[in-house]
């Protein structure tokens, strides 16, 4: 049922049911939030987003309000104004004033309100919490000092990723974002996938940096530091050098990279294609054999951190390939190494990805051999951007370059790796091949595209009906692995990401990507797919060379060595 | 081993995954424990199905939930409005000094626990403590020292 309201003296058509910021939105009315996360339900915690309504004379909050026939609302009227600063102003009376030396300034919600309220003095003094910084984890950061309390964190965590690790503890002026008793994130039931980071407002939540390490390692003549960067990064970079989101800057990566001194640059995607190549061998013969099926993706490391939590029981069903970012790592350190003849010790490998857990993984004793690990440092795509800014690179300036031989040749099927479904389409793309001896008409398998959080399609591929499903969030997977607990049998294959669209969407990405930004990201994948001839993993010439002199075929005993992994129950405060 | 197995009757008795039994379970917990410790915590966890983060929230949320045992003398402290006028503020901070910790803890050797409670309801005898059921009125920061060196001596 729709009525008539009053917003700012002019009648707008409201919908029943809805919240007067959702009747604001769809009318172009902006009033700034803080606790509210699109798609969830709205908290009031924050109080930013009042107005005033006229007929009553209070002044309530927009988000959790629903509209009621005969509302004359006020969105920016003096008192409206005047207390939405004094919120602000309340917020900053125990916040530490280090904006100049925040990993978020200017790039802060809490420093744009005051700005735009213009707080230009410190009216309110209130006692600072001591809180201390947690450095425990891999992968992220958390500074309690810099909360705001908006519990954003906090509802992602719970709702999108079904993990729950952190939660608001205490009571009143004590209240704090925490974990299980208040200890470090190490022992709690964290992912790392930083969908925490992507929510925050201000910087009370971080990537663990890896910049220190990785300034050392390229001073350092004696080695030779080599770099890889995961699909998703060449369509995500953009926007951090106010590109067009979505543009595809591959060619000016490439460059940028070897201009700070990287003396090789890889694509992860090269990879990604081997990736695919064991995968679906390995799809293969579970399907053939009948046994440990669905066969589960591994490339996410937060999904699989979060099976060795929570879904232990699944572990054999997961495919044994390491990730894209462990097979290059691996490879670089022998493949490479062999052919430069160099010894893997003086090899700094680098890694940028969209990704907050690919810190944890390059950690993982798994993924060491002889002491000496695949990955030795990971920048997320905020950290490499910041590398740039930091040489005084002018991306735009460059002219396109292509990445290293000989692992620089990618199919657009591994390229697909960036998006929710990717893998899957990859994967099916080439196994239909090794199954029936034909390339898929189209390549393009519909139903496994787009955000919907699961999506499911049935192939009949050599006369097998073959089930697949493509889940990303993890509270979607918790769903779907329950459904095959309850004794779901007509899945072969699933494809998992944790976080919700893939890695597009990964909690390394630039931050404040509204939805429209990720599907520029995505179209942006899918164009490439589209524009460019090597389609499949199976035909990338350096991926058969790979195999022809090095790995002999998918499978072998080299690449169990090299490319593979095993998982392991982990027990965590969950 | 006695202690875990206590731990494991209690949760028991409340039917699985039903989070509204969170609270019930929690008091029934500190009632025969005194406290609640990490351990029982997490048990309630995995019995409730409700992260243990969740449950440190809400039971760090209650002032009635204690997370360390109490000592042999359980001493509260009265900070109500009567107490507050008469100087239970020093008397606080001498308890505090003398049996250096802070309100809300155990001390090592286990001997004293301090609580600050809101009122006790004896505002005749402010400022008063409580050393497990035993009143003593009218205390002050010279007589603080004498009530604990006599429990310290019993």
């Amino acid at each position: 049922m729709n009525f008539n309201i009053e917003i700012n003296n002019k009648t707008v058509e409201a919908v029943q049911g809805e919240t007067i910021l959702d009747t604001l939105k769809r009318n172009g009315v902006k009033v700034p939030t803080l606790c509210h996360l699109k798609g969830m339900l709205p908290t009031g915690a924050c109080r930013i987003c009042i107005v005033e309504n006229e007929t009553t004379g209070k002044l309530i909050p927009s988000c959790s309000q629903p509209v009621e026939t005969g509302m004359k609302i006020l969105t920016h009227s003096p008192r409206v104004n005047e207390s939405r600063k004094t919120i602000i102003e309340l917020l900053l009376s125990n916040h530490p004033d280090d904006c100049l030396y925040c990993v978020r300034n200017k790039n802060c919600e809490l420093q744009d309100l005051a700005e735009t309220y213009q707080v230009r003095e410190r009216r309110i003094r209130g006692k600072k919490n001591k809180h201390h910084l947690d450095l425990s984890g891999t992968s992220i950061v958390r500074d309690p000092a810099k909360c705001i309390l908006c519990e954003r964190c906090v509802r992602v965590c719970d709702e999108v990723m079904g993990v729950s690790a952190i939660e608001i503890l205490y009571r009143g002026s004590n209240s704090v974002v925490g974990t299980a008793f208040n200890k470090g994130l190490n022992t709690s039931s964290c992912i790392n996938c930083g969908q925490c980071i992507m929510v925050c407002p201000t910087g009370a939540l971080s990537e663990k940096s890896h910049f220190p390490e990785l300034i050392e390692a390229l001073k350092d003549k004696k080695k030779k530091v080599v770099v890889q960067y995961a699909p998703s990064i060449t369509v995500s970079l953009a926007e951090e050098f106010n590109m067009k989101p979505g543009e595809d800057i591959n060619g000016l990566l490439n460059a940028a990279l070897r201009k700070i001194g990287f003396d090789n640059v890889f694509d992860t995607t090269f990879t990604a294609d081997l990736t695919i190549m064991e995968e679906s061998a390995e799809l293969i013969q579970r399907i053939t054999e009948n046994k440990n099926l669905p066969l589960i993706t591994s490339c996410c490391p937060g999904w699989v951190k979060y099976a060795e939590e929570f879904a232990d029981d699944f572990i054999p069903n997961i495919s044994s390939c390491k990730s894209p970012q462990q097979m290059m790592g691996a490879v670089i350190k022998s493949y490479f190494a062999q052919q430069i003849n160099t010894k893997p010790e003086e090899i700094y490998s680098v890694s940028i990805m969209p990704c907050t857990a690919k810190k944890f993984e390059m950690q993982r004793v798994e993924m060491n051999r002889n002491g000496i690990n695949d990955v030795d440092a990971v920048l997320t795509t905020r950290e490499i951007s910041k590398l740039f800014k930091l040489f005084g690179i002018d991306i735009k300036s460059l002219e396109p370059e292509t990445a290293d031989s000989p692992m620089g040749i990618r199919s657009t099927a591994g390229k697909l790796f960036a998006n929710t479904g990717g893998v899957m389409e990859a994967a099916l793309r080439t196994a239909h091949f090794k199954l029936t001896g034909k390339e898929l008409v189209n390549f393009k398998i519909p139903q496994v595209r787009g955000l919907d959080g699961i999506k499911e399609a049935k192939m009949t591929i050599a006369g097998i009906e073959v089930g697949v499903a493509v889940v990303s969030g993890l509270a979607n997977a918790q769903k779907l692995l329950q459904e095959i607990r309850n004794g779901r049998k007509d899945l072969h294959f699933i494809e998992i990401m944790a976080c919700p669209g893939g890695c597009i969407s990964g909690g390394g990405q630039p931050i404040n990507s509204d939805e429209s930004i990720l599907r520029s990201r995505i179209k942006a994948i899918y164009a490439i797919d589209h524009r460019e001839s090597i389609k499949v993993s199976h035909k990338n010439p350096e991926i058969i060379e790979i195999y022809q002199n090095f790995l002999e075929k998918p499978l072998s005993h080299k690449s169990h060595e090299l490319l593979h992994t095993h998982y392991e129950k982990r027990d965590v405060l969950k | 081993m006695d202690l875990i197995q206590n731990i494991d009757t209690i949760i028991e008795k409340y039917p699985k995954s039903e989070r509204p039994n969170l609270i019930p379970l929690l008091q029934d917990l500190q009632e025969h424990q005194g406290f609640l410790s990490e351990e029982a915590m997490v048990k309630v966890g995995k019995h409730l199905a409700v992260p243990v983060s969740n449950i440190y929230g809400v039971a760090t949320f209650y002032n009635q939930f204690k997370f360390e045992p109490s000592g042999k003398y359980h001493i509260k402290v009265c900070r109500g409005t009567a107490c507050h006028v008469l100087g239970s503020s020093t008397v606080l901070v001498e308890l505090e000094k003398q049996l250096k910790i802070k309100a809300g803890s155990t001390s090592r050797d286990k001997m004293f626990s301090l609580e600050v409670v809101a009122c006790i309801g004896a505002c005749g005898l402010a400022p008063v403590i409580s050393v497990n059921d035993t009143f003593h009125a009218k205390v002050s920061a010279a007589s603080i020292k004498e009530i604990i060196e006599s429990y310290k001596n019993m």
